[in-house]
């Protein structure tokens, strides 16, 4: 390994900042375990210009790499906000789009997925069935190996969908330059989470973040609710697909049939949060206004697959060609009014008639503007991008710039990105990565070249984040209580190691033969000398002075500054 | 000062001169616990196994004496106990389901109870909230962002070790969750295998790293005496003799009952068995078991839920013989958030209900009985004419558990579960 140990030490922050090592500790043991930071920044020295570029690469980007640190010391902190906040100014390399082109399904609408491949997932449950049916008749009976082949490749059939979905997702967010959207693409998943392994969310999930999440990431939050509302997806996941009024009341007071499972969800978790002011009667009197929103027919229509498979994407259900008593969106979505409660409600105090799909539309207008909603956002976004506990000030602020803006994602995080809170020194390095976060960092910091991205996911389920595969609708919490424990600091600690040693690497690469050993090359300590070793403590940097070369990358990437952001 | 706190500062003030006890022989350690506070002289342990997404109870414990289970349940019933594929009787109305009979020996021995109808008072039917409640100790809407095992473990530290709670998962489970720091490992077949950041020199590289860090100098540490804990423990000679004869003895087990498993879980239960019986030090355990959501081809005897079911069943029968003398002084809780529908849905499945079934294992339990009370299951006693009742809240077990094994004062009793009075002579004489 070629490295200058003279370069190392040139940038090393302590030869040019006097920083008093104990206080550091001090204070970050102030801004530690619970993330509750004290007001008073009085005693924290200021970030230096560094530090600036650094707390901006941690914040909005998946982990800083050598490129983006150069162009933000070239541009500015300041413009590299605002050029993030507006990615369409920002061009997608060519290899990303190149890459992205070759992942076929990423072009098929929902119904062209559910035609395509449903036929195949119901084949193999019906094989798998069939085995297990034989297993219990005769237990000493072997089930042939081809047919387990079949059935698996039938399965593989499907699961292409959700490899290419996962593939696409990490591509982006580890190389795509429009690191805020890749970020905020994750944050408004979760926010919204579906469950891949429900149902035709196998072949939907990604489907759901491609369509009714990435398009209105910066825009005004009631186009994210409207599009998730309006997604096959999410009718599946949280059963208002289900949701079918069939009649008046029955025991509960609520009318038979509705279904208050997506209603809810809607009201505690995408929208006004659990503490936002709303009653039981509110959840019931919500799922009977969106009773009859749901899932076209998904049989009994010409099949898609043919087209498909030209690549001419024709939809049966398109609004200029509206199947009768259906409201489809083009998407696999349909209102259909013969399952919807024509009773008059009262929602969050206000009277609704039953006027079918509109008064939907008119619910969610009431909630994306709702001073509940612009908080719960708010604090989330703050939490995300903030820290843990965010101050009440900060939160407030956020709150009144939605309310001002017509809930525009956007102008509220150009308000937390250039707020006091969160340039306050003692929000530095205050966010523990989530495992998603942290993976990312360490493959875009070492620029890890990825051609096969199934190890990156197995990891991620280890590390107990597997991607689109969380069951319950709260989606992954971001805070450090909720992610470090002593095994899972191990564990990176293990894959710092792993990495170092260029064991991960070569996993990543896609094109080796079954059992075909890959020679292990050690990963360069160089690329990390701006982003990574800039972030340590002169204290880290001293116990990686004193340690065998052949541990700098796991030292530096498995250190306790780099796992925080 | 609890033992967070402790490490904490020994984290923040201690020099390098600590590090050789820390990270060298785990004997050297363990005799600095002696030294810190004696070994804790009971053994009493408590091992809590959730099964997450609602386990359908009735077909758990069979009410095969109600003609209502019958008539709501046409294709998933399990048949009265008589027929070559009928429940086994418990007590002449109850039955246990077949899947579960390798558990049957422990309650001919007597020390396997249920209490049927028991569960949480949580109304949404909401996996997300009801677990939650079952976790925390408290309904959904109270402010406590502790779980009730680490309130429990906070009564019980004195004797402060690593490993002596530990959630058998990927993370803390929220029932751990809290102030007292907790280890976890994955139930595995990998608990026990040296690792690379087991070799000297890369410990030595990272103790340098975080030796001292505010952060997360203390949580390193317990990570890493955890992992020595544990690895002195598994490589050890004894228990890899113990391991062999239990590898065994589960192999008769699984042989007994014909098909393969399904899952590795009662391979992996063993070895917390073993670890609990060759290390007293560990006095609180988590599992947690997922896929019991059966909305949809739930089966009867046999299919879907037996196949998970019979896992189960031979894990406990396999964790209960690992435990070797010390299942005489451990409690096996086996609980879900909340019970499914008496009817059963047109999907040949059945949907979020309410009241379910506890069961309780191990010597102290006063077994072969089904405590609790039956509010029976004709439709104007079901809750909301749907579901089984719940007469017995779960918080009533788990605390007359907690008095009897652990002799929780009633002050200390509403710390594990505040704001609720529990009623202890509903489940007289479980323990």
């Amino acid at each position: 390994m070629v490295f200058n140990w003279n370069r190392f030490f040139d940038f090393h922050p302590f030869k040019r900042i006097k920083i008093n090592i104990q206080l550091i500790l001090l204070f970050s043991l102030l801004c530690g375990f619970k993330g509750q930071v004290n007001a008073e920044a009085d005693n924290f020295p200021p970030l230096s210009p560094e530090q600036k570029i650094l707390h901006v690469l941690n914040r909005l980007t998946f982990g800083p790499t050598p490129a983006e640190w150069t162009h933000v010391k070239a541009i500015g902190v300041d413009a590299y906000i605002e050029e993030q906040l507006k990615p369409d100014s920002i061009s997608e390399p060519d290899f990303v789009t190149l890459q992205l082109n070759q992942l076929e399904t990423l072009r098929l609408s929902p119904l062209q997925l559910f035609d395509e491949y449903w036929p195949k997932v119901l084949a193999s449950r019906a094989e798998k069935k069939a085995q297990n049916l034989n297993k219990e008749q005769s237990p000493v009976m072997q089930v042939e190996p081809k047919e387990i082949q079949q059935s698996q490749q039938k399965r593989q059939d499907a699961g292409i969908i959700i490899d290419q979905a996962r593939q696409a997702r990490i591509l982006l967010a580890l190389r795509s330059p429009r690191q805020l959207k890749e970020q905020l693409v994750d944050f408004w998943f979760n926010h919204f989470n579906i469950y891949s392994a429900k149902d035709k969310n196998r072949l939907w999930v990604g489907a759901f973040e491609r369509q009714a999440i990435r398009p209105y990431v910066l825009g005004r939050f009631r186009d994210l609710l409207g599009a998730t509302a309006h997604h096959p997806a999410m009718m599946v996941y949280l059963d208002n697909d289900k949701n079918r009024f069939l009649g008046p009341s029955d025991v509960q007071g609520k009318p038979k049939g509705v279904n208050e499972n997506y209603a809810r969800e809607l009201m505690e978790l995408h929208s006004l949060g659990v503490d936002g002011g709303y009653s039981q009667t509110d959840v019931i009197e919500l799922a009977r206004i969106l009773s009859g929103w749901g899932v076209c027919p998904l049989n009994s229509r010409p099949n898609l697959s043919s087209n498909a498979m030209a690549g001419i994407p024709v939809d049966p259900y398109l609004p200029s060609k509206p199947a009768p008593f259906l409201y489809p969106n083009g998407n696999g979505f349909c209102f259909n009014p013969k399952f919807h409660d024509p009773g008059t409600k009262v929602f969050l105090g206000k009277t609704f008639q039953g006027d079918g799909l509109m008064e939907g539309e008119r619910a969610l207008d009431l909630l994306a503007q709702h001073p509940s909603t612009a908080k719960h956002i708010s604090y989330q976004l703050a939490e995300y991008f903030v820290q843990d506990n965010p101050p009440p000030s900060l939160v407030n602020r956020l709150q009144a710039r939605y309310l001002q803006t017509n809930g525009s994602i956007e102008e509220v995080l150009r308000t937390l990105f250039h707020s006091p809170e969160f340039w306050n020194p003692q929000v530095y390095q205050c966010k523990f990565k989530t495992p998603y976060q942290y993976l990312l960092s360490c493959l875009r910091a070492t620029q890890t070249p990825v051609t096969t991205y199934k190890p990156i996911y197995g990891l991620l389920e280890q590390m107990g984040m597997p991607l689109y595969n969380y069951l319950t609708p709260e989606g992954y919490k971001n805070t450090q209580v909720a992610w470090s424990n002593p095994d899972a600091l191990m564990r990176r600690i293990l894959f710092s190691y792993q990495l170092g040693q260029g064991a991960f690497a070569a996993q990543l690469k896609g094109d080796r033969s079954p059992g075909e050993k890959i020679p292990l090359t050690p990963l360069q300590t160089e690329p990390l000398k701006d982003v990574v070793w800039l972030e340590l403590s002169p204290k880290s940097q001293d116990a990686i002075h004193h340690a065998p070369n052949k541990l700098w990358v796991a030292m530096m990437l498995g250190s306790p500054e780099w796992m925080f952001r | 000062m609890n033992r967070r706190d402790f490490l904490k500062t020994l984290a923040l003030f201690t020099g390098v001169s600590c590090f050789p006890f820390v990270f060298g022989q785990t004997r050297g350690w363990a005799g600095r616990v002696d030294s810190l506070g004696s070994l804790n002289s009971s053994n009493k342990r408590l091992i809590v196994l959730m099964l997450r997404g609602a386990v359908d109870g009735l077909n758990v414990v069979v009410p095969y004496g109600e003609t209502a289970y019958y008539q709501n349940r046409k294709t998933i019933a399990i048949p009265p106990p008589g027929g070559a594929l009928g429940a086994l009787d418990l007590n002449g109305f109850f039955g246990l389901t077949p899947s579960l009979k390798a558990l049957k020996p422990l309650w001919d021995d007597k020390s396997l109870a249920f209490v049927h109808a028991s569960g949480s008072t949580d109304v949404t039917r909401s996996h997300f909230e009801a677990q939650d409640f079952i976790e925390r100790g408290l309904p959904s809407e109270a402010r406590l962002e502790t779980g009730w095992m680490n309130r429990l473990l906070a009564i019980l530290q004195g004797n402060s070790n690593p490993i002596q709670a530990i959630s058998f998962s990927r993370r803390i489970t929220p029932i751990l969750t809290g102030n007292v720091s907790v280890a976890n490992f994955p139930l595995s077949q990998q608990v026990g295998k040296s690792l690379p950041i087991d070799k000297p020199e890369l410990m030595k590289a990272f103790d340098s790293l975080y030796q001292g860090n505010p952060k997360l100098g203390a949580m390193y540490q317990e990570g890493r005496l955890a992992r020595d804990t544990i690895l002195s423990d598994f490589q050890s000679e004894g228990f890899h003799q113990a391991m062999a004869q239990d590898q065994n003895a589960l192999e008769m087990i699984r042989a007994n009952n014909g098909a393969p498993l399904s899952t590795g879980f009662a391979r992996d239960v063993v070895n917390v068995g073993l670890l609990l019986r060759k290390d007293p030090r560990i006095q609180l355990a988590f599992l947690e078991l997922g896929g019991w959501d059966t909305h949809v081809g739930q089966g009867g005897v046999t299919g879907q839920l037996a196949n998970r079911l019979q896992p189960v069943g031979e894990g406990l029968a396999a964790l209960a013989r690992s435990l070797g003398e010390s299942y005489q002084e451990t409690v096996i809780a086996v609980i879900s958030e909340f019970g499914r529908t008496v009817g059963e849905n047109g999907d040949g499945g059945t949907d979020h209900g309410h009241g379910n079934v506890m069961w309780l294992l191990g010597g102290p339990i006063k077994g072969g009985k089904v405590y609790g009370t039956w509010p029976g299951l004709e439709t104007e006693q079901l809750y909301e004419k749907r579901d089984l009742a719940v007469t017995t809240d779960f918080r009533t077990i788990l605390s007359k558990i907690l008095v009897e094994q652990f002799h929780l004062s009633p002050a200390q009793l509403s710390q594990v579960f505040p704001k609720f009075t529990p009623v202890l002579s509903q489940v007289s004489g479980l323990i």
